[in-house]
């Protein structure tokens, strides 16, 4: 198991042991954490599952494939740490992850 | 988004071509030939006989292709998997020159970014995006739900009247009043201008190109003029204010501005009415769920979700074949048309469990196909659903049930799935 902080727009904080090989979407929504929509279930195909990546871990994350990017793209809200969480693959090494989610998603 | 449901046209909705050599009403989807089967006709689409032929084809022929239609040739996708394939592969599947499955010839076509590909689409989107995002019709909540009650209050209770008219109308041509701050007087223009700007010339809303021409110059000019009092003013929470006083979209030259404010009126016309109606007739089919809603309201904002996957208010959208590609084992070559249909990837079992039935609290009920996916998902999503959700907030606050009384009349379209009426009664608590 992996752990995964999520941070809530208003700062509450949700621990949550991750399975490896899932995605932290699925992560935090099989473990009832609110603030992540993920509409389209993890096909990268509707930005609703957006975070803000602690900037430490970015490097240690897959690159963004073009297709996150173009959806990414699109974001009103988006920043130099965002990512899709339904892309960021659960991993040994990421385990202490951070991440925020946005006040909306959209 | 393309059809005549206004007052002054109703007249015509009845049509002739229900009697045409490619109409299918009142045939067996399963006694003619698969080729033969064309969802484009809008003959069943009205008669509400289409859901046996899409179970076919999505259990025969997922990926399906109709040589000979009144519209031409072109491919259905059935399956919700292959829906999303497409759906996403915007290098592959082009949204130009057109989203509907007729082809428009015209010079007077508006540029609007639905029909657009990248790189256009997303530069243009990304300017107009900030106006309908969450945080901003967050201000607009309290105004819509003022002129939502005023209009339920104004409603008569225990006597039959239409639905479709008097409220899915009214409440939807007031909202867009609202969110453009738009004279409130002249209302009814913006949903005649929204029939015009995707009428086909001769269908009955204009007779020429150049009749939907100058209407849409007069609606250019109305709308320069509340731009020039608004951009040089403070503030204002309204659609309008904020591209004219917007950094990135004051510059904006006149063509994409009207493009830009016409796609937002036509998105969220026909769309938000239909689900409106469509709400009422499905709690109405089936009751159970109608006493579910009443023991917890709690449960609107799912239900909201679950009447646009019910409804799906646009049967489908359409691409263009850029290259040659297979889907679904199928060989679609370059310049092909493709049309998405939205309406049976929704009730595709294979994906979501009891897809035929109305489940108000369903498990993820977000993850229906109505809004599209991909780049060119609806901008206007979360805008639709937070009309939808005081709408019902407000219902259940005074009624107890809006009680269907008769047949609902449906749109004759295959694009445009909606109601011309909807006989109701109302009974309070
Ligand atoms: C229940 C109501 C609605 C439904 C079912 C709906 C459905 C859709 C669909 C299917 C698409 C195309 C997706 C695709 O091509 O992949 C779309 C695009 C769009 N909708 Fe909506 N819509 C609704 C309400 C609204 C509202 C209220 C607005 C007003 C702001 C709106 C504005 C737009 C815009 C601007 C686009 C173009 C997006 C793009 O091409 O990037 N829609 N909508
Ligand atoms: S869940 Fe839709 S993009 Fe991640």
């Amino acid at each position: 198991m992996v752990k995964i902080v999520f941070r809530e727009h208003d700062g509450t904080e949700h621990v949550v042991d991750a399975k490896e090989g899932a995605s932290v979407m699925l992560a935090a929504v099989t473990n009832g954490v609110p603030g992540i929509d993920a509409d389209c279930g993890g096909a990268c195909s509707c930005a609703t599952c957006h975070v803000y990546v602690k900037e430490e871990w970015l490097d240690k994350l897959d690159a963004i494939t073009p297709m996150e990017e173009a959806m990414l793209s699109l974001s009103s809200d988006r920043k130099d740490n965002s990512r899709l969480s339904c892309q960021i693959q659960v991993n040994a090494n990421l385990d202490g992850l951070e991440v925020e989610t946005p006040e909306f998603q959209y | 988004m393309t059809d005549s449901t206004t007052p002054q046209s109703k007249t015509r909705v009845k049509s002739a071509s229900d009697q045409s050599k490619w109409s299918m009403v009142g045939k067996d989807p399963y006694q003619m030939p698969l080729e033969q089967i064309d969802l484009s006709h809008p003959g069943i689409w009205q008669a509400n006989e289409y859901l046996p032929f899409l179970e076919r084809l999505r259990k025969e022929d997922p990926v399906h292709y109709c040589a000979d239609s009144a519209v031409g040739p072109y491919w259905s996708v059935l399956k919700y998997k292959d829906i999303m394939q497409v759906d996403t592969s915007p290098h592959i599947y082009s949204s130009e020159p057109t989203i509907g499955i007729v082809d428009q010839f015209s010079e007077f076509t508006l540029p609007m970014f639905i029909a657009m590909d990248p790189p256009k689409h997303d530069v243009q989107r990304r300017v107009v995006q900030p106006v309908v995002a969450p945080a901003n019709l967050k201000i607009l909540e309290a105004l819509i739900r003022e002129r939502v009650s005023r209009i339920l209050d104004g409603l008569p209770v225990g006597e039959e009247f239409d639905w479709v008219e008097s409220v899915s109308i009214e409440l939807t041509t007031q909202m867009l009043a609202t969110l453009f701050d738009f004279p409130f007087e002249d209302r009814y223009k913006l949903t005649y201008w929204s029939d015009v700007a995707t009428a086909i010339p001769g269908a009955g809303v204009v007779d020429s190109y150049e009749e939907r021409w100058q209407a849409m110059q007069e609606c250019l000019q109305y709308f320069t003029r509340l731009w020039n009092e608004r951009v040089n003013r403070e503030g204002g929470n309204d659609l309008l204010s904020m591209l004219a006083q917007g950094e990135e979209t004051r510059n904006m030259p006149p063509m994409e501005f009207l493009g830009n404010v016409l796609l937002l009126i036509v998105g969220g016309n026909d769309t938000t009415r239909n689900s409106i109606s469509g709400g009422v007739l499905a709690l109405n089919e089936y009751p159970e769920q109608y006493a579910k809603l009443r023991s917890d309201r709690s449960v609107i904002p799912n239900m909201v979700s679950e009447i646009i996957r019910w409804q799906t208010p646009l049967a489908y959208m359409r691409r263009t074949a850029l290259v040659d590609t297979e889907l679904g084992g199928k060989q679609i070559k370059a310049g092909d048309k493709v049309v998405m249909w939205y309406i049976s990837g929704n009730r595709d079992e294979e994906v979501i469990e009891d897809a035929n039935k109305f489940i108000i609290d369903r498990d993820k009920a977000r993850q229906h196909l109505s809004f599209g996916f991909g780049i060119h998902r609806c901008m206007g999503n979360r805008l639709a659903e937070m009309q939808l959700r005081i709408l019902w907030e407000e219902i259940m606050a005074r009624f107890h049930f809006v009680e269907v009384v008769g047949e609902p009349q449906r749109v004759y379209s295959s694009f445009v799935k909606g109601f011309t009426s909807l006989p109701v009664k109302l009974h309070r608590h």
